[in-house]
């Protein structure tokens, strides 16, 4: 029920083809039946002309002989007899029955039935000739009947001077015949016709609908990437020239994109160009630095204290540097994972390790908490880095307080939260943190020199695993930053082993809202 | 090849067209004891090392002529001398070509001083320390390995292996029973305190494969312990 629905829906062949069976159906019903009714109203008009011709003939001729035989009313009978076989006889074209004053005289095997009495009382009551169809029967049940006409009309026998009404009989089995085959004839090539045309319809639909597939073909190869796909012109209708069109919109596609490809190459080049060139003398101001910044007990105070300026700045402008190289890496799509199967909490702690002078240098704890099987299919090095900002923004917003990190897996990812209670920031900026260059509050200064593109690189590198980097926040009640990776690479997460909101906040409040998955 | 005696100081050759880098790594390499010589291009490198003899050579990546990955190749081809590559491009395949054409380490610029003289030392330690060894035969496989000599021996067919090659090839030897991580070979034959760049463990594994395996695609000397690293073959009277 539902499929062929479906195929009106979808198929235009389909469509046109039951349309074209339909119409050709309704033209062809009603075309035999014009046909057909025409054809049968021709050949019985004919049929009754020539019927009441005939029977006037045959009419005047018995009058005549029966005004010439001046008989009396006992050879009349014989005379009407008589004529009745003589006429009946005559062409086999017509019988006749007459109604005599005693009995009636029929052509051989004909029953005087056959004349209907509407008729037969129209006759008696007046002159003329009167017609009427009937149904001829035989005296012979072996006969079957059949339907004819009758003409009927009074013969007046001078002799008597009475009137006799005589009645010719004119089968037309053989007109029944003719109208039968020629309805047959019109139902089967009215059901051929409507075969042709739909398979017609069906024939020339494909001419067009091929064409035109094979365009929607080409083109979808063309939306999936293929861009040397084109389709064959043949000929120079108007498909052809469809075809002409969707070869030009490929190439001029093809040429544009070329073109993007040949600026981000372009653009990708001068990055890595500059990269280099920034590098080498980066080197050597660096060593330079290095060289004075370990003499500078040898200088005096200003000249010291330059010294270390610089030191600290060239660090800090080579972390810019770097960060912007792995950034302007992530925009050109040339970040690479190297996955390997790893335990996160190990990830964690390593890094967490290599933290833990700094943040004691800042004042700060760093609490680590590992539950479940948090072994994952990860890149080592960018979740070590992912963390490492983690923490350094944790460290550099969480007001000395100490920072908990959270790690927990279940069975389809793996998740850690850095917590701290530091300053914290709006819930609706919690997408904002993400941004290059983002200050939650840009008259606070940067103390432990971040470069401002560490949470914008971590969610990069989050995105790279298919996994969330999500982010919580409340003004004076610090942040969460929350890290959710898929065990497997290439599943996709749906759910996280560790809330977004930290635990250790109790609050009244409708703080339900912070669940909100962030992709 | 002639080692400079003992206690005098070991000469590096510096190749390298920026001359202001140069300029800093020889002020840098000096103050840290070290003889320096520059050459500037690549046409000219090989030429320079023939006349200089280097202890070690500090090769830049890019170089205007003859290609630093070249000129790698070139002195590998007759030398065992240990290469440090400088490279501007920490990509993937600049250092793994480079690892390739037989570099034994790099550093990636921007660097620091300090970092650069570690490197140095290290193989410069490495190269020179053959002496220092207690005389050992360790058996790998079917293969032997003097530590005297500084030979590795198949019966008795010398395989020639740079010093790296002979170091990490020794690191398995000495034990046996051991798999070693990247990270552990890194820090035994590299020096790498901090995990570092696991490639160069994997590269050169794979060249010191390429000498000392009769199959290099079925290792029996270095095999590969998956997901772990990998450790010495048994050796072969053990075998049967």
């Amino acid at each position: 029920m539902r499929a062929p629905v479906r195929a009106w829906l979808t198929s235009l062949p389909f469509r046109v083809i039951v349309s074209t069976f339909i119409g050709s159906v309704v033209i062809m019903v009603l075309g035999g039946f014009l046909l057909v009714s025409q054809a049968s109203n021709g050949i019985l008009a004919a049929k009754r002309q020539s019927s009441v011709q005939e029977a006037s003939t045959a009419l005047d001729r018995m009058q005549q002989q029966l005004r010439q035989s001046n008989s009396d009313s006992t050879s009349i009978y014989e005379r009407l007899n008589q004529l009745a076989n003589e006429v009946g006889a005559q062409a086999g074209q017509y019988r006749i029955v007459i109604q005599g004053p005693v009995s009636g005289y029929s052509s051989v095997g004909i029953d005087a039935a056959t004349v209907p009495v509407a008729l037969s009382v129209s006759v008696e009551r007046g002159g003329g000739m009167y017609l009427a169809p009937t149904t001829v029967r035989f005296t012979d049940p072996g006969v079957p009947d059949e339907p004819g006409l009758v003409v009927g009309s009074l013969l007046y026998a001078p002799s008597v001077g009475e009137s006799y009404p005589v009645y010719f009989i004119f089968p037309e089995g053989k007109e029944v015949q003719t109208l039968a085959v020629v309805q047959q004839a019109a139902a089967t090539t009215g059901a051929l016709l409507t075969i042709a045309l739909t398979a017609m319809a069906g024939f020339v639909t494909r001419q067009v609908v091929q064409p035109v597939r094979r365009a929607s073909l080409a083109a979808e190869r063309l939306a999936s990437g293929h861009l040397n796909e084109r389709m064959d012109v043949r000929g120079t209708t108007e498909l052809a020239s469809l075809a002409t069109s969707m070869n030009n919109m490929a190439s001029e596609i093809q040429r544009q994109i070329g073109q993007l490809e040949e600026l981000s190459r372009v653009q990708q080049q001068f990055v890595s160009d500059v990269s280099h060139e920034l590098r080498t003398p980066l080197t050597t101001v660096k060593m330079a630095t290095d060289l004075l910044y370990d003499q500078r007990d040898e200088f005096d105070v200003s000249a010291a204290r330059s010294a270390e300026l610089m030191h600290a700045e060239l660090e800090r402008f080579e972390g810019l540097l770097g960060d912007l190289l792995e950034i302007s890496r992530f925009d050109a799509g040339a970040a690479v994972l190297t996955l390997d199967e790893t335990d996160l909490a190990n990830v964690v702690r390593a890094e967490v390790d290599a933290q833990r002078a700094f943040a004691d240098r800042q004042g700060t704890r760093l609490i680590v908490t590992a539950r479940g099987n948090t072994g994952a299919e990860i890149d080592a090095r960018r979740v070590r880095r992912i963390m490492r900002n983690l923490i350094t923004n944790a460290i550099e917003h969480g007001e000395r307080r100490p920072i908990v990190i959270t790690v927990a897996g279940n069975d389809q990812a793996v998740a850690v939260t850095v917590r701290d209670h530091g300053v914290g920031f709006l819930p609706s900026q919690n997408t904002q943190v993400f941004h290059r260059f983002w200050r939650a509050d840009p008259s606070r200064t940067r103390t432990v020199g971040g470069t401002g593109l560490g949470l914008a690189i971590a969610l990069e590198d989050a995105q790279l695993h298919g996994g969330w980097l999500s982010a919580w926040g409340r003004p004076h009640q610090g942040a969460q930053f929350r890290l959710t990776l898929p065990r497997q690479h290439g599943e996709i997460l749906t759910g996280s082993p560790l809330p977004l909101a930290p635990l250790d906040l109790v609050t009244g409040g409708p703080s339900g809202t912070v669940r909100g998955e962030k992709p | 090849m002639s080692e400079p005696g003992r206690g005098s100081r070991n000469r590096i050759l510096v190749v390298d067209d920026d001359v202001a880098l140069a300029e800093m790594l020889q002020i840098v390499l000096r103050q840290e004891g070290f003889d320096t010589v520059w050459c500037a291009t690549g046409d000219r490198a090989l030429a320079a090392f023939h006349d200089v003899r280097p202890d070690l050579v500090l090769l830049d990546l890019m170089l205007p002529g003859r290609d630093g990955i070249d000129v790698c190749r070139d002195i590998r081809d007759e030398s065992d001398v240990p290469i440090i590559m400088l490279t501007a491009k920490s990509d993937t395949m600049d250092v793994v070509v480079g690892l390739e054409a037989g570099a034994d380490d790099y550093v990636s610029k921007p660097f620091k001083a300090k970092e650069l003289i570690a490197r140095v030392r290290t193989r410069l330690r490495r190269s020179t320390s053959d002496t220092d060894e207690a005389a050992g035969v360790y058996q790998i496989g079917d293969i032997s390995i003097n530590t005297q000599g500084h030979k590795v021996q198949r019966g008795d067919s010398l395989i020639q292996l740079t010093p790296l090659e002979f170091d990490l090839l020794l690191a398995l030897a000495r034990k046996p029973r051991q798999v070693f991580s990247r990270e552990v070979l890194l820090e035994e034959v590299w020096g790498y305190r901090h995990a570092a760049d696991t490639r160069l463990v994997n590269v050169h594994v794979q060249r010191l494969r390429s000498k000392v395996e009769r199959d290099p695609e079925h290792p029996e000397i270095v095999v590969t312990v998956r997901g772990i690293g990998y450790r010495a073959g048994e050796p072969a009277d053990a075998l049967r």
